[in-house]
């Protein structure tokens, strides 16, 4: 009885408290987590970093959402914490608060380049030629029909315009773990409301409710990455689909882009700033990691580098549109200074 | 049904024998339904099983082919420069030596090796072929001009030399190749421009291009930067230290658990609490054990995030109460005679169930182990909230370091934008997963009729 008893104790404390005393150096990978986004762009260039630094291990990338790397980038410092957070938008003040809250102080924002967010759909169905105000129409829960607020009479596009494909409203968009989500919702509905038919003078709280209740029938949140929505997409041929630009153009054989406002997108339209929906891509990298965790710094300045970020250079061919050389140079330069 | 008595006997006996006919008939009818439906319900189970099989074989094993293509490399002194490679005799000290000799490699990465695989790539075209730099570039992997530096870097003497050297085709020229892509595409929805699609069947005619067996999927770790390359290796080892960890912990911690409870813990209140628990815990969610592994592991004890040791522990605890259930009904199975036998020959409680009881449930818990194991092995829920999802493009060498597992590898792969390239890779990727997995299974059936023949 006593060998046993024993035996399973010794086990126990050996899996419990053996482990993380042998964990006692600190960790020796760059750990990154956030934007499902900016994950490939961040992959490819943790690969090239551990060629060009034999010195220092590949850092590690993972996925989780914009909002879901944020909130993990701000538990706290330590090994355990990640150090590098990805984000397809700007952090919030209330992330922001959080991170203070738990002590991450020092929040580095580095803006690396731009990406364009499509309409897509089976590229076997109809052409679609969006404006901001059809897509608004098309997925409020109460849209205003000649002056008076109703529910959401639309049934098919060519409803709401007749140069829409007569088609039933079906449109997947990204959930709110997205920073996807949240430029669909400020470049496309917000704007589509402004454009399209309200009365004046409505207090904040309620243009805020209509921007941003929508019909459950016909919008479809996914939480996971693009490959769902294509999912959708592929089950359904009659659903349009919200994506990256850079999603778009490695699946030009199965899906049909949406013009929007008369512009196709493109990494020329965007990077000229014709298209109207896109966004600067950000990652945030953790002051207080800095000579803690090796090579954050290198990696940081590796990423900013003509070669990898720049005009031509390899996150162009993986589909980054890269922002003007000036704007990299002031953002490294805010990098090195340091903490504001 | 009566019969009537008063007819002649051999009409009573011939209404008799018809009687016990027709209900014999009945019987038989109804023994065959049940036999056909018995025998539907396996056509049934095995027709899923088998269609998916067919599935993921037909998918899978186009992507157990590369393309190779041949070139001839010139390391070209134009491009390399000759920058002198750092000797340690000039050196005082071994921390300069190793920090001019990184600096001489990280010189050299910085070169635009690219350079040099487009030269090779315009030698191996046809005369005169017109292609612009940006679109022959999409032929290669992008790797191949690390596969080149390295070359140098390992014999810096090559430079100036031409040697032959096999390196990838990209993942867009694979697709073209194996028809991933429907080759009728109109230009606008292909992923290469006209030219680099003509080059590359040009490749295939004239032999530069070829197919051979993709032994990169298991040499290599996962790969974005370049596609061709994405291997499981990294998953594979790291998956393998997790289940070298529940084997560790859950077998020794399982079975002392078991012993003690069947055979030393007295039958109260509590112990049968703590058997209502083990079987609870056995039809608990794997995904609850992922919350509890994030939260106390990774947050309490401070582990790190993806790595294979907190998998390993997760795991642990998902697998330990079918260990215990299994090693406890095994003690049970053995009969009351053997311990009798060793207690009237003086051997002590201990002595008993460790010399003779445990001994011969050796073979139901090392089958518990390994279905244990391999149903663990194809875990995937729990791992997600531990980190485990990560890009991962290393092998752990330690459980502490960071790694991806298998069943995580085909989460993440089927998750990649260049559909056309990994839907075929996710496929192979559950090939090679069902194959250990299988392999445990047999592994499982062969020692347990062997060992209880021996037993």
């Amino acid at each position: 009885m006593k060998t046993a008893l024993f035996a399973s104790v010794a086990v126990v404390a050996l899996a419990a408290f053996g482990t993380p005393a042998a964990f006692a150096q600190s960790r020796d990978t760059i750990q990154i987590a956030g934007s499902s986004t900016v994950l490939p762009f961040a992959s490819i260039v943790a690969e090239e970093f551990s060629a060009v630094f034999p010195e220092f291990k590949t850092p590690v990338v993972g996925s989780g959402g914009t909002g879901g790397g944020l909130k993990q980038f701000c538990e706290g410092t330590g090994d355990n914490t990640i150090d590098i957070a990805n984000a397809s938008r700007q952090i919030k003040e209330a992330e922001l608060a959080a991170c203070t809250a738990a002590g991450v102080t020092d929040v580095r924002e580095i803006q690396f380049g731009f990406d364009g967010i499509v309409f897509a759909s089976a590229a076997s169905g109809a052409d679609f030629a969006l404006t901001p105000a059809q897509v608004y129409k098309a997925i409020a829960a109460k849209v205003y029909v000649d002056g008076a607020l109703v529910d959401n009479p639309y049934k098919t596009w060519n409803e709401i315009d007749a140069s829409l494909p007569n088609q039933p409203i079906s449109l997947a968009i990204p959930a709110s773990n997205h920073g996807t989500r949240e430029v669909f919702q400020e470049k496309v509905v917000t704007a589509g409301f402004k454009a399209s038919e309200h009365p004046e003078g409505l207090s904040d709280d309620e243009v805020k409710a209509l921007e941003t209740t929508f019909r459950q029938d016909v919008v479809i949140e996914i939480s996971g990455d693009y490959t769902e929505t294509l999912a959708r997409l592929n089950s359904d041929k009659n659903t349009v689909g919200v994506f990256g630009l850079s999603f778009y153009e490695q699946n030009t054989d199965t899906l049909k882009v949406a013009t929007v406002d008369g512009v196709v997108p493109s990494k020329e339209s965007v990077a000229a700033g014709e298209y109207p929906v896109s966004r600067p891509l950000f990652f945030y990298v953790k002051g207080q990691h800095i000579g803690v965790i090796p090579g954050i710094e290198e990696y940081v300045q590796f990423f900013l580098s003509e070669g990898i970020s720049g005009n031509g250079g390899t996150l162009e061919a993986a589909g980054l549109i890269p922002q003007p050389a000036e704007k990299t140079a002031e953002v490294l330069a805010a990098f090195e200074a340091g903490a504001q | 049904m009566a019969i009537d008595i008063q007819t002649s006997p051999e009409k009573a006996s011939s209404d008799r024998t018809a009687l016990i006919r027709a209900g014999l008939r009945r019987r038989h009818l109804n023994e065959q339904i049940f036999r056909g439906l018995g025998i539907a319900a396996i056509v049934i189970a095995l027709g899923f099983v088998a269609l998916l099989f067919v599935d993921v074989f037909r998918k899978g094993i186009p992507a157990f082919v590369q393309s190779n293509l041949h070139l001839s490399v010139t390391f070209d002194e134009a491009v390399i420069g000759s920058d002198p490679v750092p000797v340690r005799g000039d050196f005082v000290s071994d921390a300069e030596y190793t920090a001019a000799n990184l600096k001489w490699q990280r010189d050299l990465a910085m070169l635009n090796w690219n350079k040099i695989v487009e030269a090779s790539l315009r030698k191996a075209a046809p005369e005169g072929f017109e292609i612009d730099s940006k679109q022959i570039q999409t032929i290669p992997e992008t790797n191949a001009r690390h596969q080149i530096r390295e070359m140098f870097v390992a014999n810096p003497s090559l430079l100036g030399q031409t040697v032959d050297v096999d390196v990838l085709a990209s993942a867009n020229a694979a697709n073209w190749i194996k028809g991933n892509i429907d080759r009728s595409l109109g230009d606008g929805q292909q992923q290469l421009s006209p030219p680099a699609r003509q080059l590359i069947d040009t490749f295939v005619d004239n032999g530069t291009i070829s197919n051979g067996f993709a032994w990169t999927i298991f040499t290599n770790v996962d790969s974005r930067a370049a596609p061709a390359s994405a291997g499981l290796l990294g998953a594979f080892v790291g998956t393998l230290w997790m289940m070298l960890i529940v084997v560790l912990l859950a077998v020794p911690i399982g079975v002392a658990a078991a012993i003690y409870l069947e055979e030393f813990a007295p039958k109260s209140r509590i112990t049968d609490l703590i058997e209502v628990n083990i079987n609870n815990l056995a039809a608990v969610p794997s995904i609850v054990f992922g919350l509890l592994g994030a939260a106390v592991f990774i947050n309490w004890f401070h582990l790190p995030i993806s790595a294979p040791i907190v998998g390993g522990l997760v795991l642990t605890l998902m697998t330990l109460p079918t260990i215990i259930i299994a090693t406890r009904g095994a003690l049970m199975g053995v009969s009351p005679s053997l311990r009798q036998a060793a207690l009237g020959m003086g051997a002590s409680k201990t002595q008993m169930v460790f010399h003779h009881v445990l001994p011969t449930t050796f073979p139901s818990i090392l089958t518990a182990t390994i279905l244990g194991v391999a149903h663990a092995l194809g875990e995937t829920a729990p791992l997600l909230l531990i980190g485990m999802k990560a890009f991962v493009a290393s092998v752990p060498a330690t459980p502490f370091d960071q790694a991806a597992a298998l069943p995580v590898q085909i989460y993440l792969w089927q998750g990649n934008e260049n559909r056309n390239f990994f839907e075929p890779r996710t496929a192979a990727a559950i090939m090679v997963l069902l194959a250990v997995m299988i392999l445990l299974n047999g592994v499982a059936i062969y020692l347990r009729s062997r060992l209880e023949k021996r037993a």
